[in-house]
């Protein structure tokens, strides 16, 4: 069955109404030099499914793929091993949705298995409660600063230098359109997470600071003196977790007495997927509950005493709040939110653990070895699976020559923060579970050759 | 004291220049069981028909306008732990906020009770 839900009189009647001629009379604001006229050409106008099928992989096949090589790249996506079973749970019809339903009660098993994944969120986080996901990390961690600023009634947010460039681009995107001060710097290639400045910028107007944890060269500090100075001038303490993994190795952010806890959860279950689409996690502390965004599910008995699953909180959401809504989020990452609760399900706290110290390990013999090629010298101390090293060259060409050798040697800083200087010889390098050593001695040893 | 209704439910009992707000017995009923009510801050400045306060019933949310212009001087802190008095008591100790008055002519333009009782038989 085709759908065709509109007949010529009625585009007619339509265009006439914005007074347009035709419908390419709507694009007139593209440059003409930009407007496709005709075809494309070198395309044929027809071919069949198998050769476009063949032309594609071919196209394909000329990818460096993640999963074929030595692969180090990190900074907010990482390369973790995703068992089969997640994709087999979530491919079952009763969950395959990317939504949240909106006639919720009759979905007892979807709102299931989003209260688990509440549950198991919080926990990871640290936080008293969490929804049922967001986006992804970035839009997330927008989320919170508009949250803090409806908490505090304050529009000046302190984001940490260590806080991913993506995110910050985000929130100065958003920002444009609320008003809100956004103070950021580039980070230093250095081993200070840069706790004592933030505090030392922290005043009587400041909605919130955000910290990345750890951050985007890797590094981890203790956020508890942080939060006791944000809290002393009732400002918030938003922490941005990129690596949820790294929570079953260090202490989580709600632990060390964050007020919202936000991350990316695609390290767990999700996958790479050419960079989406991810899963944004959102905790808080109960007393803020009424001032978050997202969808939440809660937990309830039915009239016969028996244990169900609702929405809750719905007013604060733009179906009901309207313009007055906490934010203008409207679905979620459900499916995402699903593997990633599935991913979490089959490995428990105990496999998530020991996930963390595979990771850990793997990245602790990384660096050591890594910090021996001559023209290599380790910039942080502390880390979890992902560090940073800088080079005695510019890392970007060096980056680009190991691509070329089939190697997939991390983020070069140049690439992330164009124009820095101070940080062109930087280059961020993730060791996952899925690394082995021959990957790391690979790397080392045409790192060597490269810088020689 | 004497107290006046608005067209949107509100009350305001005005004894001097300060009054007391909340919403009428009439509009309790109509929202059901309350669970949250969001009330002002001492201090805040409002303004006669702007957005004062926010309640939350299992049916609806919905705002609570300023029956008259004036400074916050209290929220009742009640109604954070027992939203259901506004349900049990609409038009005493349900109350919302206390204000001071900063322009009591204001006052001429609202309902008495016999008039808010003939404007809710007509809803």
């Amino acid at each position: 069955m085709r759908y065709l839900p509109l007949t010529d009189p009625d585009r007619q009647a339509m265009l006439s109404v914005v007074g347009a001629s035709s419908i390419d009379d709507l694009f007139v604001d593209v440059p003409e030099a930009a407007r496709l006229s005709g075809p494309i050409a070198g395309l044929p106008m027809h071919a069949s499914e198998m050769a476009v099928e063949r032309h594609m992989s071919a196209l394909a096949a000329r990818n460096t793929v993640a999963g074929q090589v030595p692969f180090f790249l990190g900074c907010g996506a990482y390369r973790h091993h995703v068992p089969a079973s997640v994709d087999h749970i979530i491919q079952r019809g009763e969950f395959l949705t990317a939504y949240t339903p909106y006639q919720p009660e009759i979905a007892q098993g979807t709102l299931q298995v989003m209260f688990e994944f509440q549950t198991q969120v919080a926990r990871l986080l640290g936080t008293d409660v969490a929804n049922a996901s967001m986006y992804d990390g970035s839009t997330a961690c927008w989320e919170a600063i508009g949250m803090a600023r409806r908490i505090t009634k304050r529009a000046k947010a302190i984001l940490s230098p260590g806080l991913h460039r993506h995110y910050v681009s985000v929130a100065k995107t958003m920002a444009k359109y609320t008003g809100d001060a956004l103070d950021t710097a580039a980070p230093t290639l250095d081993d200070d997470f840069g706790i004592d400045s933030l505090i030392a910028k922290i005043d009587g107007e400041t909605s919130c600071v955000v910290v990345q944890y750890p951050d985007i060269l890797g590094r981890i500090a203790d956020l508890s003196a942080l939060a006791e100075a944000c809290h002393a001038n009732k400002a918030l303490l938003v922490a941005v977790v990129t690596e949820p993994v790294a929570l079953g190795a260090i202490r989580s952010p709600g632990e060390m007495d964050a007020d919202i806890v936000v991350g990316e959860g695609q390290s767990l279950g999700v996958g790479l997927q050419f960079g989406g689409p991810y899963v944004g996690l959102f905790g808080c502390k109960d007393k803020y509950v009424r001032q978050m965004p997202g969808r939440l599910c809660g937990e309830t008995v039915d009239a016969e005493g028996k244990r169900g699953f609702v929405l809750t909180l719905s007013t604060r959401e733009q179906h009901i709040r309207r313009e007055k809504a906490t934010s203008n989020i409207c679905t979620s990452s459900v499916l995402c939110a699903l593997a990633m609760s599935a991913h979490m399900t089959l490995l428990g706290e105990a496999g998530l653990r020991r996930l963390a110290d595979l990771n850990h390990l793997g990245a602790a013999s990384a660096a050591d070895r890594l910090a021996e090629v001559p023209g290599v010298e380790l910039v942080n101390t502390s880390f979890f699976n992902e560090f940073t090293l800088k080079l005695a060259k510019e890392a970007r060409p060096v980056v680009r020559a190991l691509a070329d050798r089939g190697i997939l040697a991390g983020v070069s800083l140049g690439r992330l923060y164009p124009g820095e200087g101070a940080l062109a010889n930087g280059l961020v390098v993730a060791v996952t579970e899925t690394t082995t050593e021959d990957d790391v001695e690979a790397l080392a040893q045409a790192l060597a050759e490269e810088l020689a | 004291m004497s107290r006046y209704f608005t067209e949107d439910h509100e009350w305001v009992d005005v004894e001097g220049d300060t009054g007391t707000v909340g919403i009428s017995e009439f509009a309790q009923g109509q929202l059901g069981d309350i669970v949250f009510v969001d009330v002002p801050e001492a201090g805040k400045a409002l303004t006669k028909g702007g957005d004062a306060a926010v309640v939350e019933s299992v049916k609806a949310a919905s705002d609570v306008y300023a029956p008259v212009s004036g400074t916050v001087t209290e929220g009742n802190p009640a109604l954070a732990d027992n939203p259901a008095l506004v349900n049990e008591d609409a038009e005493g100790q349900g109350w919302f906020f206390k204000l001071t008055l900063s322009d009591p002519s204001e006052l001429s333009s609202l309902m008495d009770e016999t008039a808010y009782a003939a404007f809710v038989a007509k809803q």
